[in-house]
């Protein structure tokens, strides 16, 4: 795990290749391609790259109006932005049910400096709610790449949330199955489900947590929707307790994604959700971020290590 | 088709746009009216499009972006045969087709699902801009209505149309001066909507009165400038051909009742 690469620069490598085999790729940005590196892109096909100027709203509709002719259009800017147009994913883009493709980066408390007005701690709850949208949130460079692949394979809408900061790249090959969760780390005490740039953080605190005799599982669910449920039940037999950590908020992510089959399942094991606990991010280094919010490190092995010595 | 014929066929997509909105007890039968003249020119005279094959690839497009006047698309569309007429009946109704406000992925001949407003603009746009990358002739039309324009996002496709130089782009505004809470002046006013327009790079057409056959065509037929879209700014009445419901503003989202309705297909006859 030695080398570093931001998701969002592989997002941008991975739609230029994209581009190359397949010529009904094309792109669509909000002046934002030097941040969402869409620009990758950009560069390479300038003839299938849109710029909507700052007029999001207009760049998702003008999206689902290209998908209906025939062409694959990954619309990009900040996540955070994906709550401003809203309407347009939901009504211009998902009620029809068209081949759009939403790549929105900056996602999360991790964007830092830039603060809470442009942190993205919602998109997943928001866009959980819109029925036929596939959710998925890679963990990092490699996974970028075949979740770009797989969205412009599956037909119909698909949410790619992606972070800004360069993160570590897994060293070893993992599958990839949109709505199939992977197993980074088995353990039989406590399942941890994770997702994005938190896989790492997890596996480090499952690390420091073997030190002290707890054995987690680490599971890297990169697609939120539709959701592994199989996968999610079978940790609760096996660990019996789960906890979900997210970078995002703790109503409507991930964890109320798999809180809500245990619910479904009467399955009353412990169960426990880290995020973002109700509140805006704020201005900080990334780093102080996450620290602040819990979602470092130290701070998710401390909950973990207590949670599991209330079980 | 003859001024004559489309005249006669004007006046039974009225009495289909009464008869939908009072089988359905529900629906927007003024802003459906203003409308019809458009729909006719476009679809019997003007679209290039195939009732048989309604997803076929280099068919003209066309968005009803003021997408509550789904009864005036309907009537057309079941006329040329997208679907059979009896599906009228089904307006509004559990399971059918036609849905309150249109729906490409429920109705034949439909290409963009409508009724946030603004979007339909926005969305034809896109098409625009796909059929030139695609290296289509294709034409794209789209209608707005007036209380429409109060939307920023028709103005960020506005923009966008200039922009991308979108000749194969005509957006009819259907310009009847009313929308739900009143006059558009009483609301939010609208100011010289062809400087306007015209400052925001399109070709504008003027139609003094929208709901005349000849005039709407004649703006149709005016040679689209290279390199701009085309704007068609019709002055229309709304409810126009129902003398109770002409210029009312109640009769934007109401749906005639029984003596209303036999009322309004009396003065439609012919």
């Amino acid at each position: 795990m030695s080398e570093k690469k931001a998701i969002r620069v592989a997002y941008g490598e991975a739609l230029a290749a994209l581009g190359e085999e397949n010529e009904k790729v094309v792109v669509l940005d909000a002046d934002l391609a030097h941040a969402t590196m869409t620009a990758t892109f950009a560069n390479k096909f300038p003839q299938r790259f849109f710029n909507a100027g700052i007029a999001e709203a207009n760049m998702i509709d003008m999206a689902a109006g290209l998908s209906t002719m025939g062409f694959i259009p990954f619309a990009s800017t900040f996540a955070v932005f994906a709550g401003r147009c809203f309407d347009q994913i939901r009504n211009g883009v998902c009620y029809p049910g068209f081949n759009v493709k939403f790549g929105m980066t900056h996602a999360g408390i991790t964007l830092g400096e830039d603060g809470g007005s442009h942190q993205a701690i919602e998109d997943v709850a928001l866009m959980r709610s819109i029925p036929g949208m596939t959710i998925i949130v890679p963990c990092d460079a490699k996974e970028t790449w075949r979740a770009v692949k797989a969205a412009a394979e599956i037909q119909g809408p698909v949410y790619l949330r992606l972070a800004r900061l360069p993160s570590p790249i897994f060293e070893e090959e993992m599958p990839f199955e949109v709505g199939k969760a992977n197993t980074l780390r088995e353990g039989t005490d406590v399942a941890v489900i994770t997702c994005g740039i938190m896989v790492d953080e997890c596996l480090q605190a499952a690390e420091q947590l073997a030190a002290k005799g707890i054995s987690a599982a680490v599971i890297n669910m990169h697609t939120i929707k539709p959701l592994d449920e199989e996968a999610v039940l079978r940790f609760a037999s096996s660990c019996g307790a789960i906890v979900t950590v997210e970078e995002h908020s703790v109503i409507g992510g991930l964890g109320d994604a798999v809180g809500d089959v245990l619910l479904r399942n009467r399955c009353a094991i412990p169960f426990e959700k880290i995020g973002v606990q109700d509140r805006f991010g704020q201005s900080g280094k990334p780093d102080d971020v996450l620290a602040e919010y819990g979602l470092d490190v130290a701070s998710i092995a401390a909950r973990i290590e207590k949670f599991a010595a209330s079980k | 088709m003859t001024n004559e014929a489309l005249t006669l066929k004007c006046r039974q997509l009225r009495r289909d746009i009464i008869n939908m909105t009072a089988d359905a007890a529900s629906g927007h039968p003024g802003g459906s009216l203003s409308i019809v003249e458009m729909l006719a020119c476009l679809y019997y005279n003007t679209m290039n499009i195939d009732p048989a094959n309604p997803r076929w690839e280099d068919r003209d497009r066309f968005v009803l972006s003021k997408g509550h006047s789904a009864p005036a698309l309907y009537a057309v569309l079941a006329d040329k045969g997208f679907f059979p007429r009896e599906e009228l009946k089904n307006f509004r109704q559990l399971h059918s087709i036609l849905q309150g406000h249109p729906d490409a992925k429920k109705c034949p001949g439909v290409d963009a699902s409508t009724g946030s407003l603004g979007q339909g603009i926005s969305i034809a746009v896109g098409m625009a801009i796909g059929a030139k990358l695609a290296g289509k002739s294709l034409q794209v039309y789209t209608i707005c209505g007036d209380g429409e324009l109060q939307e920023g996002l028709v103005w960020e496709a506005s923009m966008a149309a200039a922009n991308y130089k979108l000749d194969n782009l005509t957006v009819f505004v259907d310009n009847n001066g009313l929308q739900i809470d009143g006059t558009n002046d009483q609301v939010m006013s609208l100011g010289d909507l062809n400087a306007k327009f015209t400052s925001f790079g399109y070709q504008v057409v003027e139609v003094a009165d929208g709901n005349d056959l000849e005039q709407v065509q004649a703006a149709l037929d005016v040679k689209h400038e290279t390199g701009k879209p085309k704007l068609i700014l019709c002055h229309t009445v709304k409810g126009k051909g129902v003398s109770f419901m002409e210029n009312q503003v109640g009769w934007h989202g109401k749906a005639p009742n029984a003596q209303e309705r036999e009322q309004a297909l009396a003065e439609l006859e012919g």
